[in-house]
């Protein structure tokens, strides 16, 4: 093998490490101390050595067990040089305990990780970026253009949680029963928020954030896999899976937004549909119903409705009244008329729309307006239909959407 | 790990309760204290005197300043702590929520720098 071959070999097979191994090397060298930032310098420092060593000596044969013990000996050079006073077990303690590691298997404790990343006390604007950092990787420059943050706040933000968990005694642990639903809402949500983010990108093009859309997707599926018996992570996957599979269809080639109705089935991705659906089916057998697996169903009733030809809109309305009861969200009330608009009439779905306008929250909500907007064009109120578009389009941030959104405007007869 | 919890309340609430009410309050916090104590978690706990009884001192190019009053007026005022031993921030937290302080007034919850 040529140096350069050799090389690039080494490359590769760090590259793979660090991205299936990071978030497992790094919960448990900071599982002890706690000090996440401290282990990332020390399994960065690793993966440079392994980038030196490996080209020359070949790659080990447990990549994984080879970069966990070049870690440790690095977070316990750092942990001397900063207490000269510890004694030696102290420090192989808490640099992750050695006799767990001698073993082949590293134990997972990536859950636990995202328990921390999420727990109550971190601040719930920095969850979903944490977690992107820590379990995945993702540097404070790439989430900041993501989040629409800039680098320096978001990096701070960051330092600052990584503090937190440090000082404050924020443990790596799975809650208890009793407390689980809670804390795996916050795990769901920051997972969600990772998604939304990486979703709403407003041209289709900016790689970032269409990344961070799969980097979600990702940490849902290990979700599923490490809490097989949760179905709302199965939920949360399979409405992430139904969403990213029509990602190539929403657009025109030149970035034009088409809706739903009008997108060609042909451009979703089936093998997504596919696991979505498989993701979906596997949630509900557990007989415990929860906001994802709701949001899921409407998914799927739509894509199948789309399939069919028919969208089972009475389903549809069926699913999003036990999504408004569970959840209370105005939100989920906005799409509910407009189910019911389909079901019963434009002028039944406007009735069910104002039961919710007193709520102020939505003053702001651009698909209020643009909801109001085309059903009060549907019952012929086109005036009032106008100024709800227009109020749409000056609250959206996406320029094909606003496009959209001009164009059902100019369509409105006099 | 050490924690403090430290109990904020607003001054005024406890003079306008009546004897019956305050009994009540003081009965509360001493079963919160023994429920501390028999979970092998207490370290220490005090009350403090009314802000009003503070002074507040500081040193600055080498002259001492020093005011009649709390450090910040605000309506809610240090009023007492806990000091307590418990493994984790979630540890802490449960009991902090135990706090009677909890209901009536804000407990901040602070890791003991070790």
């Amino acid at each position: 093998m040529s140096v350069g071959q050799a090389q690039n070999q080494a490359h590769n097979v760090a590259e793979a490490v660090a991205r299936s191994s990071r978030g497992k090397l790094l919960a448990f060298l900071a599982a002890r101390s706690g000090d996440l930032a401290a282990a990332e310098d020390a399994l960065a420092e690793a993966f440079a050595s392994a980038l030196s060593v490996w080209p020359q000596l070949g790659c080990p044969a447990n990549p994984e067990a080879w970069l966990l013990t070049a870690a440790r000996r690095k977070l316990i050079d750092q942990i001397r040089r900063s207490h000269e006073i510890a004694g030696s077990d102290d420090l192989e303690e808490l640099a992750g305990s050695s006799t767990d590691a001698a073993g082949h298997d590293l134990p997972d404790r990536r859950l636990a990780l995202l328990f921390a990343c999420t727990h109550p006390a971190i601040d719930p604007a920095v969850r979903a970026p944490l977690m992107l950092q820590v379990v995945l990787g993702l540097d404070a420059s790439q989430i900041a253009s993501a989040f629409l943050a800039s680098p320096a706040a978001m990096a701070q933000r960051l330092v600052r949680a990584k503090a937190k968990i440090r000082d404050a005694g924020i443990s790596f642990r799975i809650p208890e029963r009793n407390e689980l639903p809670e804390r795996l809402q916050g795990v769901l949500d920051s997972i969600y928020a990772c998604f939304s983010e990486g979703w709403t990108d407003p041209a289709g093009t900016d790689v970032t954030r269409r990344e961070l859309a799969t980097e979600a997707i990702y940490l849902g599926r290990l979700l599923v896999e490490l809490l097989p018996d949760e179905p709302e992570a199965g939920g949360l996957l399979a409405l992430m899976l139904y969403t990213e599979a029509r990602r190539p269809a929403r657009r025109t080639a030149n970035g034009a937004f088409i809706p739903l109705a009008r997108q060609d089935k042909a451009l979703w991705d089936q093998g997504m549909i596919q696991e979505a659906e498989a993701a979906l089916r596997n949630a509900v057998r557990a007989g415990k119903i929860g906001r994802y697996q709701l949001e899921a169903a409407i998914q799927s009733a739509h894509i199948e409705g789309a399939r069919a030809g028919a969208v089972p809109w009475a389903a549809i309305v069926g699913l999003y009244d036990a999504l408004v009861q569970l959840t209370g969200s105005p939100v989920a009330s906005i799409n509910r008329a407009l189910a019911v608009a389909e079901v019963e009439g434009a002028a039944t779905g406007l009735a069910a729309l104002n039961a919710v306008s007193a709520d102020r929250r939505l003053d702001a909500y651009q698909p209020y307006w643009a909801a109001r907007a085309s059903l009060l064009a549907r019952t012929g109120f086109y005036d009032e239909a106008r100024r709800a578009y227009q109020l749409a389009i000056g609250l959206e941030r996406d320029p094909a959407i606003r496009e959209y959104l001009n164009r059902c405007c100019e369509d409105l007869p006099c | 790990m050490r924690y403090l919890l430290a109990i904020y309340t607003e001054e005024s609430g406890w003079e306008q309760m009546t004897p019956e009410q305050q009994q009540q309050g003081v009965a509360a916090y001493m079963a919160y204290t023994e429920a501390l104590k028999s979970a092998g978690v207490w370290v220490g706990s005090n009350r403090l005197r009314p802000s009003a009884t503070a002074t507040t001192v500081r040193t600055s190019n080498g002259k001492t300043q020093v005011l009649d009053g709390p450090f910040v007026e605000s309506k809610e005022q240090l009023a007492g702590y806990y000091l307590i031993d418990v493994p984790d921030l979630d540890a802490a937290m449960l009991w902090a929520g135990r706090c009677p302080a909890a209901q009536h007034g804000i407990v901040e919850v602070r890791a003991i720098w070790a």
